[in-house]
């Protein structure tokens, strides 16, 4: 611990300790409606502006207004930040903000013993406290001695605060998560400006009231942390180490969502996007809805059939189709999904899975849909499948998988899921020049064009554009014969034709870059994760790694195919080991290919996994 | 499918859109007639066969695109609709025709109908209505009369069937009319009729099933009878039938009436554009044998196609933000630099 002078915002200089810290994890937590995720998002914009490092997650209700006061309408939003390269939202939370008992009640388990709990103590009244079956009140009651409780009035001071700018009643009150924000800014040693400049850029127009208030209320809380000495200690967390470039913050499906308009941009064909509302995806439908400009066409369905049959005949059209759904959605798009292997259409289908099965808990993360986006349809019709590992990676796994489907002739499978989704990190912008272009042009010479033959280096057919003289065709989901497409029921040519829709997915190995194993490249255990428990693995892995363990971890991008290397990978270690949040789907997929015994580590708790929990896990193999 | 060789700008016989392919209904089925007449109507109308995308779902019917030699695609069961609207909005210099049955189009695929329909969608809907299951062989379709015996249904079915004419008013369908299989002049005209149409332009065609349900229109669209037992619109002109044009209908209440086609003043006079949609809505309502039943065109009204304002949103988007910078955009609007 160093002390240094302080020379705050309000220009005094008297000696208070500030220490500083390597990371820190802290966790907003109040009523749906007390606007957490909105101070959640400006301490992370805060802190990327700064240069941290961050990972954060959004933790919601699935009701748009759960009951006040219960343990059901809490909404959350963890943020973890750095002084160097992090990959998950924090296993455990240094500082807990709980606007309301229902709030302590539900995230006081993830809290530190000796970490930093601040509370609105008019979260706490008896009716408050009866919600939630408190029976003495645990601001009094000596409960909390484990923690460094900081009780304030935030209610009251928030509304004396905005007075001024000429907010009262409800409309004052709703300020106060900002005036939080101000206690916790002054906590970590955050500037303000930033975050006034961004209030006056959003609210000053249209509601210059709000946004004179919004600033009032963080100063306040600012104010009110230094003068009264609230913390004995504040911290501080320097800037992190990233590679040169730009960088944005970004969530999954905002990554998601400009992957398929930089397709639609790239191609130089348009998009169309048939989509049907869904918790988690919805939010890629709302930006893609907003990039017209960039050739997306997006269409709102009735229904999850009608967005993907759509999206198919969208493809006949001559444009790349997409959908975009969850895990219920997606296994209603099966049969249309299948239309486009049949008929060897592209197509991209975007699963930002949840947890299952039915409605399950649609705001709580899953990788469980993995089987059914490998064998959920009828009969024998593999599709390749991708799967990002971050938020960032979003973007590219997206414009590789419509990349791969317009040069593949084929649906490709993008499997994102909750967690990714809604997470955010910082993203180094890509250059857009750099992309990959898209490949197809093939085969559409009327004088020799047949709507099946096979380019010999994919095995795709050709891309015909309705309205060409002379590529006059017609598709069926009736079996085909080979090269002519004419209606079939040869018994040979059925299982010639199968093998030749098996064989052009197989051949997508030949885009996929040799594996790149981090760590051990041969010894005790091999951890082997897809998707977003990406973070949690790699970085529980380099912690055993770091012990002197022969870990090695390898991070599947592709579930099909398989990278063409895995098989060799895998022998080079006594075990391999999955963790995964399902209950070992990938696992089961790996003895089934390889024929090995495979460790599967699958928790279905509607969260990531702990990178503790990792740790001990891996420790555990290794004994 | 082959692509035909007699792809050339100037189609002007049936022929030409024909796919080559050998035509594989029943003998003696409707299919066969309302193949022709359209082959006939598009080889009129000079475009070629590339510029037509047939779209169809599952069903007897739903074969139709592979017998022409236009672009076509035959797709899953109940899904031609949500079909067509992709390869329109992708494609909206195609002209779309979609074919289907009643299983298809009111049955499992029910709800695209509806949708298609309140968007207008740019289609001219064909819809092959032979009241029974015939490529699953013989099960009640929802267009089935109430009681009717058939394979799933050995004690008579017990569903309300639903007015194909009546669901496709009530979805806010621009065009729609009622042909039938037996009279290729009627549908020659009808199908005119609907290519014309910017908009949704839904056919209910009474087509007979010589296997399944023969002869289930035959009491009312037989030649010997229809004179007294169909009743043919026209816009602008009075509503009158029999033998000797004797009769008309008038309107009574909320119903028509039978009247004497010299009482001019109380023969209803066809409106096509009327703009609530409740005349078309009773005369969809007049069934046999307490009414001729109505062919031709019930409601005709203008309305922008679903396409047209889709790339009207697109245009607006690109006037508004300019061409699109995917630099730009993937900056959004707060970047930092590490250098």
């Amino acid at each position: 611990m160093s002390t240094v002078t302080d020379e705050g915002i309000l220009g005094n200089t008297e000696k208070h300790d500030i220490q500083e810290l390597d990371e820190v994890t802290i966790l907003f937590a109040g009523d749906s409606g007390d606007g957490m995720q909105v101070t959640g998002s400006q301490f992370t914009d805060a802190s990327v502006v700064f240069g941290n490092d961050i990972s954060t997650f959004p933790d919601f209700p699935a009701e748009i207004r759960a009951p006040q006061g219960t343990l059901a309408g809490v909404s959350a939003y963890q943020l973890h930040f750095s002084n160097h390269d992090i990959r998950t939202p924090g296993d455990r939370i240094d500082t807990l903000v709980a606007m309301n008992a229902a709030a302590l009640k539900k995230y006081l388990p993830e809290l530190d013993k000796g970490g930093i709990l601040i509370v609105d103590k008019a979260g706490f009244g008896p009716n408050e406290l009866k919600k939630v079956e408190y029976k003495s009140n645990p601001l009094e009651d000596g409960t909390l001695g484990d923690y460094r409780l900081v009780a304030v009035d935030i209610t009251p001071q928030t509304i004396a605060a905005v007075r001024p700018a000429g907010l009262t009643g409800r409309n004052a009150e709703r300020c106060k998560n900002f005036y939080t924000l101000g206690v916790v800014y002054y906590l970590y040693d955050r500037p303000l400006e930033p975050t006034f400049d961004e209030i006056r850029k959003r609210f000053a127009k249209k509601e210059p009231v709000i946004a004179e208030a919004n600033i009032a209320a963080i100063q306040a809380g600012y104010n009110f942390a230094h003068t009264i000495e609230l913390f004995k200690v504040t911290y501080r967390v320097k800037r992190a180490i990233f590679d040169p470039g730009m960088y944005r913050n970004i969530s999954g499906n905002l990554a998601t969502a400009m992957g398929v308009a930089a397709a639609a941009s790239k191609s130089g064909r348009k998009v169309f996007f048939g989509s049907y509302p869904i918790t988690p995806a919805s939010d890629i439908l709302h930006e893609l809805s907003r990039l017209k400009h960039f050739g997306v066409l997006t269409f709102q369905a009735e229904d999850e059939i009608a967005a993907v049959a759509s999206a198919v005949g969208a493809s006949y059209g001559g444009v790349l189709g997409v959908t975009c759904s969850s895990g219920p959605g997606i296994a209603l798009k099966s049969e249309a999904i299948n239309l486009a292997v049949m008929t060897e259409l592209p197509l991209v289908v975007i699963n930002v899975q949840r947890s299952g099965p039915s409605t399950g808990m649609p705001t709580k993360t899953e990788q469980a849909d993995l089987l059914m986006a490998l064998f959920g349809r009828n009969s024998d019709s593999p599709i390749p499948v991708i799967a990002p590992a971050t938020p960032g990676e979003c973007f590219e796994c997206v414009y590789e998988a419509a990349r791969i489907a317009v040069k593949y002739m084929t649906p490709v499978m993008f499997l994102s899921d909750g967690y990714l989704g809604n997470g955010a990190e910082p993203w180094k912008i890509p250059d857009p020049e750099k992309l990959k272009g898209f490949d197809f042009g093939w085969g559409l010479d009327p004088a020799s064009f047949k709507p099946y033959a096979r380019n010999p280096e994919t095995g795709a057919r050709a891309w015909p554009i309705p309205g060409t003289p002379g590529l006059n065709n017609r598709i069926t989901g009736i079996e085909k014969e080979e090269n002519t497409g004419k209606i079939s029921y040869d018994h040979e040519n059925h299982e010639r034709m199968t093998k030749a829709r098996y064989q052009k997915v197989a051949n997508i190995a030949q885009e996929i870059p040799a594996s790149s194993v981090y760590g051990a490249q041969e010894g005790d255990l091999l951890v082997l994760s897809w998707g977003g428990t990406y973070g949690a693995a790699l970085t529980a892995a380099e912690t055993v790694f770091k012990m002197g363990k022969k870990i090695g971890h390898l991070h599947l991008r592709w579930l099909n195919p398989l990278p063409p290397d895995l098989g060799d990978i895998i022998k080079r270690y006594k075990k391999v080991v999955v963790p995964e949040i399902n209950t070992g789907q990938l696992a089961y997929h790996l003895r089934g290919t390889f024929g090995i015994p495979v460790e599967s580590y699958g928790r279905v708790r509607g969260k990531a996994f702990t990178v503790g929990e990792l740790v001990t896990l891996f420790n555990s193999l290794l004994v | 499918m082959t692509t035909t060789a007699t792809d050339s700008p100037k189609a002007q016989t049936p022929q030409d859109f024909h796919s080559g392919l050998i035509v594989r209904w029943c003998p003696g089925c409707g299919d066969y007639a309302i193949l022709a007449a359209v082959q006939k109507v598009l080889a009129e109308r000079g475009k070629a066969p590339h510029e037509y995308t047939f779209v169809s779902g599952i069903g007897c019917s739903s074969r139709f695109p592979l017998y022409m030699s236009t672009y076509g695609f035959h797709s899953i069961h109940g899904r031609a609709l949500a079909v067509a609207t992709g390869v329109k909005a992708a494609n909206p210099k195609q002209e779309v025709w979609v074919i289907t049955g009643d299983g298809d189009c009111l049955s499992i695929g029910g709800n695209h109908f509806i949708h298609a329909l309140r968007r207008n969608q740019d289609f001219k809907i064909l819809l092959f209505n032979n009241e029974i299951y015939g490529l699953t062989k013989g099960q009640y379709s929802p267009t089935s009369r109430f009681g009717m015996v058939n394979k799933s249904a050995p004690y008579g079915t017990i569903d309300e069937p639903v007015s194909p004419i009546k669901l496709a008013l009530a979805a806010g369908a621009t065009f729609v009319a009622r042909t039938a299989d037996n009279d290729m002049a009627h549908m020659a005209e009808t199908f005119r009729r609907a290519a014309e149409h910017k908009g949704s332009a839904f056919i209910e065609i009474l087509q007979n099933c010589v296997i399944f349900n023969d002869k289930v229109f035959e009491e009312y669209y037989g030649v010997k009878t229809r004179k007294d037992t169909l009743v043919y619109l026209h816009h602008g002109q009075p509503v009158l039938y029999g033998k000797t044009v004797e009769k008309g209908l008038a309107v009574d209440g909320f119903n028509f009436k039978s009247v004497d086609a010299s009482q001019k003043d109380q023969v209803y006079v066809h409106d096509e554009h009327e703009p609530t949609g409740t005349v078309a809505n009773m005369l969809a309502g007049l069934s046999h044998p307490e009414s001729p039943v109505p062919l031709g065109v019930f409601r005709c009204v203008e309305r922008p196609a679903y396409h047209e304002m889709m790339y009207a949103q697109v245009e607006s988007a690109r006037k508004a933000n300019g061409e699109p910078d995917l630099g730009k955009l993937l900056k959004g609007p707060k970047t930092w630099t590490v250098s």
